[in-house]
Formats: structure tokens, C-alpha cells, sequence
């Protein structure tokens, strides 16, 4: 398979591209949800245009009602939502949980919310500030039919507006993957506003109880799943990042080319043109890297586990020098809230974090490789 | 069509593993184990020679050119099968040539149909060595100025002038060299593209020490050079459109540095120097990390050019980024391997090939066009940033 769009996948770009820019703009969606002070940090709206396009199906089995389509589909959307800073439940409801529930009874509970752009749902996994999935210690102890889960989470994108949570647990058979529906006893969620006017929050499970049915998958099989499920996460958060850095790039090479000082362009200013070109090399190969990372887990193949932690690095790397080159390159207006490219900024450091920063995924890869 | 590409797999495989002599299927141990053919060949090895010769009488030294040219005439999507199945086993690259990488593609786009049906031929078959002559020493990043004087003296071409960094010149059977045909034209607009054998009297050529100890460039003299007429590849006074189209191939060849061999992991290479070093261990991760996703990006950057729909510039972007990444391997191999990385001459270092490899990598961001070059390339060609 060439290691570019096939002429679908085009298309569904151009569709992408053309509704992020026009329904996902800064202004409309990310500006506006975080200047009212939105509990839920996005739009209920967007949320069911993305339904009505079919986004929100992407991943869903053709089976469940979906598109039955892959992770480099998910990723073109990725890309655009990254490009527009447009917030929505598509990473982690669309393609994290909809990855954790494909194949179980689950999915006819939840997947008809999801295609319909009326579910949210949430993934929590993170329990200190760095992601350490290896480190979990929630505990989820046998009680009557089912479980009791005690323990805290944190960096749960969307925790207090989604109607279901997918919690891992570590059950006396091993690692476990719970779904909890919002309300639950015993359940605390603090709604946190992040950096970037996203919300995310804290849980505590203070020994809620859930029913056998709640395990997602085999009791003490959650290593595996989780696996997959945050591999699809972090393959889904590098391209969304790929959008991020790219658009930035755009933004400031822009710039570049009005802004004038010492009576010329400042983008004739071989330091910032050579700056400038080293950005575009990075994230050219990092959106290479995230493309061959899609391939490979639509493929099913077993290089795909080292290729997503390469993609999430190298774009979290590639993006980051865009964020910063770019607040740079603008100057004093960088700095300022009424031009977009801090924004970029805020939101490139949160989704750097989520599902393990480069450093996390380096020394994955390290120990994938045996040193 | 995906059935008659498996196929093709298939057959390509069974093939390989039939024809592929055990020897060539490990990995070279350095640079003298390439096979570079020409008039004056030497072998390594019995063989290398068969793999060379299997590999030409089925066109398979150039899978993509077309058979008329003693191509393979194979699709893009056959050539990136027959890449695949080679690297499974290991295989080696049956020719070295920059007879394939560089004048090949010129002389496919830019040559007269006796040109191509007289030079393509006996490039595939590795029966000419050809070197490149570009660099002077008053014309190196600045190329277009250079003064190579060739002169219209009627039946033949008469050349007068020195090249400076042409790579194994003094083992090469032909030049493509570049020459001012006139030198009243503003600089790009005076210079050809011109053939001719090395053994051609008024040639000479003199290897250059380099910090490495070794010696693959040369100064090259031509004094009162005789040349055929009809060995102009493109228009009289338009060799610079050839020259660019050429480096172009040029620089993609080079970028294939950063793919650094067989093997996916200098982490995994360097394991054991590792273990008690957190600092460089984490240093190698994040090389491996760009690596491999280079990597990705030689494997997009090759699809998109086959179908025609790589960024004509795109090369210049390769090639920084591919020779980047090798001078930093070699600094990370350098800094894993110690004081036992510095002997220079002992058996036990293989003649300092650690060291001499590593300051060899820093000749990568120079030759092709500096890194400097490329970035300027990119940012005005590319990111269409203003200025000269």
C-alpha cells in the first residue's frame, strides 16, 4: 500500500477540511465555548453535525451501524480538528472508547449514542501527573455480582460531561477495563479547565459499585485491550497534533512573508527562512510517521506497536517547535490572547501530554527494542 | 490487480531466494564491499559478481527503467514489491552507480533516443563507472559560476579547467561534467552538460587526503580535452535545467543515508554500552525515534515521486533531513563506543572504521549542496518565502 491518501480518503479530507474551517473555527467553537465559560468546553451542536457526516462513526463496525472504516480515516478528521483547535469528543469518544467497546455487548448499549452525536464518553486512566499506564493501581474488588472500584483518576478529557466512563482497574486477576455510566455511587467528578479551555477532570471512586456486565472484555484481560485502545488514542492524538504543528507552521510562514522591519519582509531574513524550512522538514516527517502508524494498525500489523510510539514523539517534537517558532516569529502579538497562535500553543502542550508525552513514547520504543 | 501484485510477490520472492547467493545477503561490512562494476572491475568476490550479472540480465539493477534501456520496465508499485522482498532477505544492492542514481534519470528525461539506447544499456549492466563532475574550487555552493572552459572548435569540443570533489574519479571510466560554453552569458545561461571517457588524453586526476585518512574525492585537470560533438546531453548553453534535474536525484540518493543500513535500532545496535549510561540511553531513543520515522517519510517521499506527486523540491528537504540524521548517528555511535571508538589504525577497531566512518558522515550536509543550500531551497521554493 503507497504511503499516501488513497483517492477516498482524499475526498473525505476535502470534506473534512472545508467543514472543520467553516462548523470548527476558532472563533465559533473554541473562542466562544471558553469566553461563556462552557462547563463542557465544546459544543453539543458540532457534536451532532460530526454525527450527521458520519464522523462519529468512523470506527464503528459496519455491523453496529457505523462506517466500519479505519485509523487513517480517523485521522484525516484528526488533522482538521487539530488545524481548527475545534473541541469535540471525537478522539476519545469516537475513536479511544469506540476501539475499547468494538466486539463486546457494549457496543449496542453505547455505539447508537455515538452515531447519533448524542453520547459522550470518557477514558480514565491516568492516575498521577504522568501517563503511567504500567503504574495503575485502582483498585476493583469482587463485591456481590459484580466489582467495587476505589481509587483516583485524573487528565480524564471530557470526564464531567460524558454519560460513560471506560475505567482501568486492576483487578486480583490483573488489569481491567470497566464501563461505568455517569452518576454512579459513590463517584466524585471535579470538572478541571485546562490550559487550553478544554476541560478535563479528577475522579474519585469511592468503592462504587458496578454489575459483572460492567467488565469490558475478560476480567484481568485489560492489558491487552488497553493496548489497543491507547494506541488508537495516541495514533489519533499525534495526527490531531500533525494539524496542530502544520497549521501553525502556515500561520507564521504567513507572517513572514507581510510582516516588515528594517524595511523588508522579515521572512528575507535567511535566520527565519532556514528556521522556517528545519520546521517544515520535522513535521513533514512526522506526518509520514503518523500516516505509516494508521497503515500499520489498520493493517493489523505488529510494528504498528512501535510506529505509534514513534508517530505520537515525533509529532508531539515536530509540533512543539511549531508552537514555539511560531509565538517567536510573531513577536510581541504572539503573546497576545487576540491572536490565535497562543492558542496553538496552549493546546499543543495538553495534547503532548495526553496518552504519554515523547519522552514516555522514546523510551517505550527503547524498551520495545531491547535497551 | 492486487491479485497480480501478490503474485508478482510471490514469484519475485521465490526468485530471490533462488538467485541471491548467501554471501550477498550480509550485510556489507563497510564501504569497500560495494560493487561499483565498470571497465576495470574488482570483485570481492565470486559472488558478488553473479549477483551483479543475475540481477542486470534481468533488468533488476534498474527495476524501473524501461526495458528498451535494459530496465526491468517494472511499475511503481512492482519496483516497491522487489524493494521489499530484497530487504526481507537482506539482500544487497547489486550495483552502486551513480550511473543509476544521478545520469541515469537525466539522460531518461533529457537525452536523444541514440544516447539512451548507447549509454542506459551499459549503466545497467555496471560496464561503465561514471563520476560527476560539478564542484570547482571557485564554484561550490555558489555551482552556477562555474568556469570549465568548452569550446566550439568545429568537428569536436575542446575543455579546459579543474574539478574539485568528483567522487572516485580516479576509478571512473566516464564524467558527466558541467562546462561554460559561454562565458558572455549571465551564469546559468552558458553552461552544458557534457559526456566524455576519462582516458581521453589531457585528463588527469589527483585523490584528495581527507580527514579520515581516506581518499574517495579527487582534483580532476583537463587540459586541451578532446570531445565528440555529439556527447551534449540537452541543449548547447541549457546544461543548467540537466544539472538541477540531476541533483535532484542527486540529493535523494544522499538523503537515503538516514536510513543507516540494515538493522532498525541504533539503540539495539549499541545495547549493551547502553545500560549504564541513562543520559545516552535517552539520547539514542530520541535518535531512534526520528530514525524510524524518517524512515516513514523515505517510504512516502518515494511513493509520492513515482506518482508524480512529490513537491519538485521536496528532494532538498530530504536530503537535509536524511544527512542530518546520519552525522548524528555517527556521533551517538562515537560517544557508545568510547576510547575503543578512537583507535585509528588497530585490528581490533578494523582500521578506526568507527572513526573514519563518523568524519566521513560530515562530508553528507556538504556534498549535493550544503544543509545551508537545501534550507534556502525549501524555504523559498516550498514555504515561497520572499527574497533573492
Amino acid at each position: 500500500m503507497p504511503l499516501y491518501l488513497t483517492d477516498d480518503q482524499a475526498m473525505l479530507r476535502d470534506t473534512a477540511r472545508e467543514f472543520m474551517a467553516a462548523e470548527g473555527a476558532i472563533a465559533t467553537q473554541l473562542r466562544h465555548w471558553r469566553d461563556i465559560g462552557c462547563k463542557d468546553g465544546f459544543g453539543h451542536g458540532l457534536w451532532k453535525q460530526f454525527a450527521e457526516l458520519g464522523f462519529t462513526g468512523i470506527l464503528i463496525p459496519e455491523a453496529d451501524g457505523g462506517l466500519g472504516l479505519g485509523h487513517v480515516e480517523a485521522g484525516i478528521v484528526l488533522e482538521e480538528i487539530g488545524r481548527n483547535l475545534t473541541p469535540s469528543p471525537f478522539l476519545v469518544t469516537a475513536v479511544a472508547v469506540v476501539e475499547a467497546l468494538k466486539g463486546t455487548p457494549h457496543g449496542a448499549r453505547w455505539f447508537p449514542g455515538i452515531l447519533a452525536g448524542e453520547t459522550v464518553a470518557a477514558l480514565a486512566v491516568d492516575e498521577g501527573p504522568k501517563h503511567r499506564p504500567e503504574r495503575i493501581a485502582m483498585r476493583a474488588e469482587r463485591a456481590g455480582n459484580g466489582f467495587r472500584l476505589s481509587g483516583d483518576k485524573q487528565f480524564v478529557v471530557q470526564g464531567a460531561s460524558a454519560d460513560m466512563i471506560v475505567v482501568a482497574a486492576r483487578a486480583e486477576e490483573g488489569l481491567t477495563l470497566f464501563a461505568v455510566e455517569k452518576g454512579a455511587a459513590g463517584l466524585h467528578v471535579e470538572g478541571v479547565r485546562l490550559a487550553d479551555a478544554s476541560i478535563g477532570a479528577r475522579m474519585r471512586f469511592d468503592g462504587v459499585e458496578v454489575d459483572a456486565d460492567a467488565v469490558i472484555g475478560e476480567v484481568g484481560g485489560g492489558e491487552a485491550l488497553l493496548g489497543r485502545v491507547l494506541n488508537a488514542g495516541r495514533a489519533g492524538a499525534a495526527a490531531e497534533l500533525v494539524g496542530l504543528g502544520g497549521q501553525a507552521m502556515a500561520m507564521t510562514v504567513d507572517y513572514l512573508r507581510q510582516r516588515k522591519q528594517f524595511g523588508r519582509l522579515i521572512g528575507e531574513f535567511q535566520a527565519l527562512q532556514h528556521r522556517s524550512a528545519h520546521l517544515y522538514s520535522e513535521l513533514e516527517i512526522a506526518r509520514a510517521a503518523t500516516l505509516k502508524a494508521q497503515q500499520l494498525l489498520d493493517e493489523g500489523a505488529a510494528e504498528a506497536e512501535a510506529m505509534v510510539s514513534v508517530a505520537k514523539a515525533k509529532a508531539g517534537t515536530a509540533s512543539r517547535l511549531a508552537v514555539q517558532e511560531g509565538v517567536q516569529m510573531h513577536g510581541g502579538i504572539g503573546m497576545t490572547d487576540e491572536y490565535d497562535i497562543g492558542l496553538y500553543m496552549k493546546r499543543d502542550r495538553v495534547l503532548a501530554e495526553l496518552f504519554g508525552d515523547a519522552a514516555y513514547h522514546a523510551d517505550r520504543l527503547a524498551r520495545m527494542k531491547g535497551y | 490487480m492486487a491479485d497480480e501484485l501478490e503474485t508478482f510477490r510471490a514469484e519475485t520472492r521465490a526468485w530471490l531466494e533462488a538467485n541471491c547467493p548467501a554471501e550477498m545477503r550480509q550485510p556489507m561490512r563497510d564501504e569497500s564491499d560495494a560493487c561499483w562494476g565498470g571497465r576495470n572491475a574488482v570483485f570481492k568476490s565470486d559472488a558478488q559478481k553473479q549477483w551483479m550479472e543475475t540481477m542486470a540480465a534481468r533488468g533488476w539493477t534498474v527495476p524501473d527503467w524501461p526495458a528498451d534501456y535494459g530496465g526491468g520496465g517494472l511499475s511503481a508499485a512492482e519496483t516497491k514489491i522487489l524493494r521489499q522482498e530484497m530487504a526481507r532477505i537482506g539482500a544487497r544492492n547489486p550495483l552502486m552507480s551513480f550511473g543509476i542514481s544521478m545520469l541515469g534519470p537525466a539522460l531518461l528525461k533529457y537525452g536523444t533516443e541514440e544516447q539512451k539506447r548507447h549509454y542506459l544499456p551499459q549503466i545497467a549492466r555496471g560496464e561503465i563507472r561514471w563520476c560527476q563532475g560539478y564542484s570547482e574550487p571557485g564554484a561550490g555552493s555558489d555551482l552556477a559560476s562555474l568556469q570549465t572552459k568548452c569550446e566550439d572548435m568545429g568537428d569536436h569540443w575542446l575543455v579546459n579547467g579543474q574539478k574539485v570533489w568528483t567522487s572516485y574519479a580516479d576509478k571512473a571510466d566516464w564524467i558527466f561534467c558541467l562546462v561554460r560554453t559561454d562565458p558572455a552569458a549571465p551564469k546559468h545561461k552558458g553552461i552544458s552538460f557534457l559526456l566524455f571517457d576519462m582516458a581521453t588524453p589531457g585528463v588527469s586526476t589527483k585523490p584528495i587526503l581527507l580527514i579520515s585518512g581516506n581518499s574517495p574525492f579527487c582534483e580532476t585537470f583537463f587540459d586541451d580535452v578532446k570531445v565528440p560533438k555529439d556527447q551534449v546531453v540537452g541543449e548547447v548553453n541549457k546544461g543548467w535545467d540537466v544539472a538541477k534535474y540531476l541533483l535532484g536525484h542527486e540529493r535523494e540518493m544522499i538523503s537515503g543515508m538516514g536510513l543507516g543500513g540494515q538493522g532498525d535500532s541504533l539503540g539495539a545496535a549499541l545495547a549493551e554500552r547502553l545500560a549504564d549510561d541513562p543520559l545516552l540511553r535517552a539520547e539514542v531513543s530520541g535518535f531512534d525515534v526520528d530514525a524510524m520515522a524518517f524512515r516513514a517519510m523515505s517510504e512516502r517521499f518515494l511513493d509520492e515521486l513515482k506518482a508524480g506527486m512529490a513537491h519538485p523540491a521536496q528532494p532538498s528537504m530530504m536530503k537535509y533531513a536524511g544527512t542530518e540524521l546520519n552525522k548524528r548517528r555517527h556521533e551517538l555511535v562515537m560517544a557508545a563506543g568510547g576510547s575503543d571508538a578512537l583507535e585509528w589504525e588497530s585490528e581490533r577497531s578494523r582500521g578506526g572504521k568507527a572513526a573514519r566512518e563518523w568524519l566521513r558522515t560530515k562530508a553528507n550536509s556538504i556534498e549535493g549542496g550544503t544543509s545551508e543550500v537545501q534550507l534556502g531551497i525549501v524555504a523559498k521554493r516550498i514555504l515561497d518565502l520572499p527574497g533573492a
